[in-house]
C-alpha cells in the first residue's frame, strides 16, 4: 500500500469512539486497515492500547499480519458501559460511566473495540495470565539462550524479564522436537524453541504468497514443518526469521556469526532494485553481518526480499579498490588524492566544449549524480547510466536493478531511455571527438564501449569499488565507497527520495564518492559549494526541480516523495 | 421405578427394525418433513406473512429444544443468529463426531435409525433456507459412514433430497464427510476447518462465529446429531406439545449414557429432568456391583466436573411465586440441564460415568488427562502446554513417583488453563476433570505424594544413602 491511500484511509476513517484504557479514557478509530486486504475492519483492542502508547505484550500478533489469537500472551481483562432497565447508561456517583466487567478474559489482539469499552491492561488477573502463558512456553522450552542466535532479540528473553520467575517448577521430562531441521536454502529450524505462534506459516502464504509451511503432529508435540521434499525456497523466506519471536526459524546466513547485542544499526536502504527497501544494516568492526528489513509502510512493510537481504558480501570483499592510481608509463602507479583530484580538475577544466564523455551509474546517489553533472554542465558532455533490468514480482522486486534511476534522471545524467547515449559516447571517441572519458562505477567495457575503444582516449577517469576491466585501463583511479560506507539518498522507482546513513568504513584510501566530487567541483569552479552531506543535499535541492521542497531534515527515516 | 421414554429411540431395538429407508417409511418415516413442506404462508393480524420455514423455527423456539451435543443451547436461539439477508448461502452441519468420552448416543441413532437423523436435518435446512448441508462424521464410525451414505442415497432415490423434495420447490443437497479421528473435529469451528479441508484448528471467537462467518465464511448453523432428530418430533407434535415433555426450560427427552461401574451400562432414553442420578444409577443401569459404594460420578461425558459421592449441593427450586433454595445429594439430582450446572457441573453430552470404591481416583483421572493431552489440537498455549504437563503430573502421581505438593503444584497448573484462557472449550474441559477430582479427592492426592516419599526414602536408606536426590523427571514418561 502506498503513503497517499493509507493517509487517505486514515482520513476517510474519522470516526473515533472513545475506549478507556486502565482507567484513562482515549479517543481511537472505529476502524482501521487490515493489514493483508486494506479493507476498513473493526479497530482491536491491541491496535488501540498500541496507538497510545500502553504496552500489551504478544508473541503471534503481528501488526502486518492476520490475526492468529494462538499465544495468550495478550489476554487482558475489559469491561462493557453497565445498562439501565431502559438501556441507557449507568453513572458512578463522580459522573463516570459504570462498567459491566466481562467474567471472562479476552485476546486484545482479536477483540474489537466498542465505544466505552474499558480495557484492563495492568489487573493482577492480567499480570497473572501473562505469567501463566509464559510458564507454558518455557516448560518444554530448551533454555538454550547461550548458544541460541536470537538471544538478545528474543520475546521469551524480554517477557521473562517482566512476566518470568527466577526458578522453574516443571519436574516433568520436556517434550523432545527435531532440531537443525533444513527448510530450506536459507532457513534453518529448531522445532523445541518453536512457540507455535504460526507467524511465519502466515507470512509466506499471505504476504509472500506461497502455502509453504505448516503444523504438523498435534498437542505439545506439535512441529513446524514444510511439505515433505519442498524445499522452503522463495525470495522471501528470511522475513520469517525476522518475524520468529523465538530462535525457531533462523538464516542460515547470519546463525553463529555474531551475537546480536554487539551489532551496531545502521539505517540504511537496500540497493538491490529501485523498490528501495528501507533495512537495517548489522556491522561490527567495520564489517557488515546482515541486513534487516526497516519498516517503511510507503516502501517496503516490514518485509524485504532474500536476494536484497543477502547482497552485502561484495562489501567485504578482499579485492576492495582501495589505493588511488594514476598511470605513469603505461602502468598503474599509487598517488594520493591531492595530486590525482588536482591533475584530474585541470584536465577537465582544459578540455574543450564536447570532448567529454561520462557515464555514471544510477547506483550513484543523487548527491553524486548532482555533482557529476555540475562538474561538466559547462563542457557540452554526453553522460548517460547503463540501464540494468530484470524481472519485477508481485511484492517488492522491482524490475529496475538500479537503485537510483530516477535519480539519474533528475539529476540529468541518464539519456532519457537510460543507456541510448552510450553508443553516442562510444561513437565519438571512436571518431576522435570525446578524448576523455568519466567513469563512474560501472564497467563500460560490457555495455558498449570496448575495451580497445578505451585506447583511443586521451583521459580515462575511473571510479568504482571493485576492479573490472574498464577500472584497469584508468588514467586515474578513485577508489569509491558502498552506500554503507557513506550517507545519501536515492529515489526510488516510484519516486521517493530515501537517505541512508555511514555503517561501516570504506577499506584503504577510499572515498565517498560525493566528497571527491565536491573537491573536483571545487577546484574546477572555486565555489566553495557544501562540504558536508545535509547542506550537499539542501543545495541540490534548490537547483534540481525534481527536489524541489525537499530538506535533509525532513526526509526523516522514510523518505520524502520527489515531485518527478 | 422410573421409567425411560423412548422418543427417538422408540423404535431402533424393536426386534425387525432395519435402517432402509422401507423399514422407516413403514413407521411413519419422513411425516414429519411432509408436513414441514406442506406448511401455507400464515398471514398475521398485522398484515404481515409467516413463511413455512418461519412457521418451522417458532415451533422449535416453543419446544424448547436445547443442544444435545454438550452446550445445551437453546437450538432456536443458536438459529435465530443467521443473517437470512446476507446474500451468502447459508450452510447446516450435522455434527456426528461424537467423541467425548463416555457417549455413545449418537452412535445408537446413526447405525440403527439413520433416516430419522437425515429426517431432522432435512427439516432443520428447510427452516433455515439452506441448500446445502453436511454430515460431519468421526472417522472411526466407519459402518456408520456407510450406513449414512447408503441412508442418503435411498432418501435422494425417494426424492427426501435433491431438487424440488417431494414437490415443494425446495433443493436440498446433503454430503457426508468424514473426520480422520480427532476429538476436536467436533468443537464446532475445527470441525468447519476440518470439513474445508484444513487442520482442524478452532476458530477466534470473535469473529468467527459460525452463524456469521462459519463455513467458507458464510452463515452456518452446526447442530448435533441428537438435536437434529429432536426436530422430527417437534414437527410431528408441534412445540408446544413437545415442550410438555420434560421439565420447563429442560424440555424433551435425552438419550443419556450409563457407563462405568455398574451392572448395566446402557443409553437410556428419559424426561430430561423426570430421573434423578440415583435412578440413572440404580433403576436403569443395575446399580454397582455387590459390596461396592459410589465414589464419584462424572456427569455429563469426561470433560464434566466430577462429583463426589454424598456431595450436598444448594438448589434453588420454584416455590409458587418466588424461589427456595433446597439441600440436595448428589444422587437426587434430577438429571436434566440447569440443575446440574447449578450443581456446578454439567450434563455436556449426556454421559453419566459411574465410579465405584474400587476405582483409584489418581488413576482414573490420570487416564482422563491423558486422553485430553493426546487430543489437544495445540494451536493455543496454555491447552496445549498446560494438558501434557497435567497428563505428566497426574502419570508421575499414578506410577508411585508422586510428591507431598503434587496436588497444589497440579492445581496451579489446571487454573491456568480455563476460563477463556483459551480459544475454545477444549481448555475447560482438560482442566474442569482435574480441578474438581483434585479438589473434591485432595486428602487421597496428599496421601499418595506422601507415601511416595516416605517409601522413596526408605529405599534410598536402604542403599546406604546413595541417590538421595528424587529425580521425577528421569524417571517419569516423556
Amino acid at each position: 500500500m502506498t503513503n497517499v491511500t493509507a493517509e487517505r484511509q486514515e482520513k476517510s476513517a474519522v470516526e473515533t469512539v472513545s475506549v478507556w484504557i486502565d482507567g484513562q479514557a482515549y479517543d481511537v478509530p472505529k476502524t482501521m486497515p487490515h493489514p493483508v486486504s486494506g479493507e476498513q475492519v473493526g479497530t482491536t483492542m491491541i491496535q488501540a492500547c498500541h496507538m497510545h502508547g500502553i504496552d500489551v505484550p504478544y508473541y503471534c500478533y503481528h501488526p502486518k499480519l492476520p490475526v492468529a489469537g494462538n499465544c495468550r500472551m495478550c489476554l487482558v481483562e475489559f469491561g462493557t458501559p453497565a445498562l439501565g432497565p431502559d438501556r441507557q447508561p449507568l453513572y458512578n456517583e463522580d459522573g463516570s460511566p459504570q462498567i459491566r466487567k466481562s467474567p471472562r478474559p479476552v485476546i486484545a489482539c482479536a477483540t474489537p473495540i466498542s465505544p466505552g469499552m474499558a480495557i484492563y491492561t495492568q489487573t493482577p488477573e492480567a499480570k497473572q495470565m501473562r505469567e501463566s502463558v509464559l510458564e507454558f512456553l518455557l516448560i518444554n522450552h530448551p533454555l538454550d539462550c547461550p548458544i541460541c542466535d536470537q538471544a538478545g532479540e528474543c520475546k521469551l528473553q524480554e517477557y521473562a524479564v517482566d512476566y518470568g520467575k527466577a526458578d522453574s517448577r516443571f519436574v516433568e521430562q520436556k517434550v523432545h522436537k527435531p532440531k537443525q531441521v533444513d527448510l530450506g536454502p536459507r532457513i534453518m529450524l529448531d522445532d523445541e524453541r518453536c512457540i507455535l505462534c504460526s507467524r511465519c506459516i502466515r507470512f509466506t502464504r499471505d504476504i509472500a504468497g506461497d502455502d509453504a509451511l505448516g503444523f504438523a503432529d498435534r498437542g505439545s508435540y506439535s512441529i513446524l514443518t514444510n511439505y515433505p521434499g519442498k524445499p522452503f525456497d522463495n525470495n522471501y523466506t528470511l522475513n520469517t526469521a525476522d518475524i520468529c519471536p523465538v530462535g525457531a526459524l533462523t538464516s542460515k546466513d547470519f546463525r553463529f556469526q555474531m551475537r546480536v547485542w554487539f551489532l551496531k544499526e545502521t539505517k540504511s536502504v537496500c540497493t538491490s532494485c529501485g523498490t528501495g527497501c528501507n533495512i537495517m544494516i548489522g556491522s561490527r568492526n567495520d564489517r557488515i553481518y546482515r541486513y534487516t528489513p526497516r519498516e517503511n509502510d510507503a516502501v517496503n512493510s516490514c518485509w524485504m526480499c532474500d536476494y536484497g537481504r543477502l547482497n552485502y558480501k561484495w562489501i567485504n570483499r578482499e579485492d576492495r579498490l582501495r589505493e588511488v592510481q594514476q598511470r605513469r608509463d603505461g602502468a598503474p602507479a599509487k598517488t594520493n588524492w591531492s595530486v590525482a583530484l588536482k591533475e584530474v580538475a585541470e584536465r577537465i577544466e582544459s578540455s574543450p566544449s564536447g570532448s567529454i564523455g561520462v557515464v555514471a551509474s544510477a547506483r550513484l546517489t543523487n548527491e553524486e549524480l548532482y555533482l557529476v553533472r555540475r562538474l561538466v554542465q559547462d563542457k557540452d558532455a554526453i553522460t548517460d547510466s547503463v540501464p540494468r533490468m530484470g524481472e519485477a514480482d508481485h511484492l517488492l522486486v522491482d524490475a529496475d536493478k538500479n537503485p537510483n534511476t530516477n535519480g539519474a534522471h533528475a539529476t540529468g545524467i541518464a539519456a532519457k531511455k537510460v543507456g541510448a547515449d552510450i553508443a553516442t559516447i562510444a561513437d565519438r571517441i571512436r571518431q576522435g571527438k570525446i578524448k576523455t572519458l568519466l567513469v563512474f562505477g560501472e564497467d563500460v567495457t560490457k555495455h558498449g564501449i570496448e575495451a580497445d575503444l578505451l585506447k583511443e582516449l586521451d583521459t580515462l577517469v575511473v571510479s568504482d569499488i571493485l576492479p573490472n576491466a574498464t577500472t584497469e585501463r584508468a588514467d586515474y583511479l578513485l577508489p569509491g565507497c558502498a552506500h554503507a560506507e557513506k550517507r545519501g539518498t536515492f529515489t526510488n522507482a516510484k519516486g521517493r527520495v530515501q537517505k541512508f546513513m555511514k555503517a561501516i568504513e570504506g577499506p584503504g584510501d577510499a572515498r565517498p564518492e560525493w566528497e571527491f566530487l565536491h573537491e573536483l567541483v571545487q577546484r574546477k569552479t572555486h565555489d566553495g559549494g557544501s562540504a558536508n552531506l545535509p547542506a550537499l543535499f539542501n543545495e541540490m535541492a534548490e537547483q534540481v526541480p525534481a527536489f524541489h521542497g525537499l530538506s535533509w531534515g525532513e526526509l526523516k527515516d522514510t523518505g520524502a516523495q520527489a515531485s518527478l | 421405578m422410573a421409567q425411560e421414554y423412548r422418543l427417538i429411540l422408540q423404535h431402533a431395538d424393536e426386534p425387525g427394525y432395519t435402517n432402509d429407508i422401507e423399514c422407516y417409511l413403514r413407521h411413519g418415516g419422513y411425516e414429519g418433513l411432509k408436513k414441514a413442506l406442506a406448511l401455507e404462508p400464515k398471514t398475521l393480524e398485522d398484515g404481515s406473512v409467516k413463511s413455512g420455514p418461519e412457521q418451522i423455527r417458532d415451533e422449535v423456539r416453543t419446544s424448547g429444544v436445547r443442544g444435545r451435543g454438550g452446550a445445551g443451547f437453546p437450538a432456536a436461539r443458536k438459529w435465530g443468529f443467521i443473517n437470512h439477508n446476507s446474500g451468502k448461502p447459508i450452510y447446516l452441519i450435522c455434527n456426528a463426531d461424537e467423541s467425548e468420552p463416555g457417549t455413545f448416543k449418537d452412535r445408537q441413532i446413526i447405525y440403527k435409525d439413520p433416516h430419522q437423523m437425515l429426517e431432522g436435518t432435512i427439516i432443520a435446512c428447510y427452516a433455515n433456507n439452506v441448500h446445502l448441508a453436511y454430515i460431519y462424521i468421526r472417522g472411526e464410525f466407519h459402518e456408520g459412514a456407510e450406513i449414512l451414505n447408503r441412508a442418503i442415497r435411498e432418501a435422494k432415490e425417494k426424492n427426501f433430497i435433491g431438487k424440488n423434495i417431494q414437490g415443494s420447490g425446495y433443493d436440498l443437497e446433503l454430503y457426508l464427510h468424514r473426520g480422520a479421528g480427532a476429538y476436536i473435529c467436533g468443537e464446532e469451528t475445527g470441525l468447519l476447518e476440518s470439513l474445508e479441508g484444513k487442520r482442524p484448528y478452532p476458530r477466534i471467537k470473535p469473529p468467527y462465529f459460525p452463524a456469521a462467518y462459519g463455513l467458507y465464511m458464510c452463515p452456518t448453523i452446526v447442530n448435533n446429531v441428537e438435536t437434529l432428530c429432536c426436530l422430527k418430533h417437534v414437527m410431528l407434535m408441534g412445540g408446544a406439545e413437545y415442550a410438555k415433555l420434560g421439565t420447563p426450560n429442560n424440555t424433551g427427552t435425552r438419550i443419556v449414557c450409563v457407563s462405568g461401574t455398574v451392572k448395566r451400562p446402557g443409553y437410556y432414553e428419559v424426561e430430561v429432568g423426570k430421573v434423578t442420578i440415583r435412578e440413572l444409577i440404580h433403576d436403569f443401569a443395575g446399580g454397582l456391583p455387590e459390596g461396592r459404594s459410589l465414589q464419584a460420578v462424572i456427569p455429563g461425558g469426561s470433560s464434566a466436573k466430577v462429583f463426589r459421592a454424598g456431595e450436598k449441593f444448594q438448589i434453588k427450586k420454584k416455590a409458587g411465586d418466588g424461589q427456595e433454595t433446597v439441600e440436595m445429594d448428589l444422587e437426587d439430582l434430577p438429571y436434566d440441564f440447569d440443575t446440574v450446572v447449578e450443581a456446578g457441573s454439567m450434563s455436556g453430552s449426556g454421559a453419566v460415568m459411574v465410579l465405584d470404591d474400587s476405582v483409584d481416583m489418581i488413576e482414573a483421572i490420570a487416564n482422563i488427562a491423558e486422553f485430553y493431552a493426546h487430543e489437544s489440537c495445540g494451536q493455543c498455549t496454555p491447552c496445549r502446554e498446560g494438558s501434557l504437563w497435567l497428563k505428566k503430573a497426574l502419570q508421575r502421581l499414578a506410577h508411585g513417583r508422586g510428591r507431598k505438593e503434587d496436588a497444589d503444584y497440579i492445581l496451579r497448573i489446571a487454573d491456568n488453563i480455563p476460563n477463556g484462557r483459551t480459544i475454545c472449550a477444549f481448555g475447560e474441559a482438560t482442566a474442569w476433570p482435574v480441578q474438581s477430582t483434585v479438589r473434591k479427592f485432595r486428602e487421597v492426592f496428599e496421601a499418595r505424594g506422601a507415601e511416595d516419599e516416605a517409601r522413596r526414602a526408605r529405599e534410598t536408606e536402604g542403599a546406604g544413602g546413595v541417590g538421595k536426590e528424587m529425580d521425577v523427571a528421569a524417571s517419569s514418561q516423556p
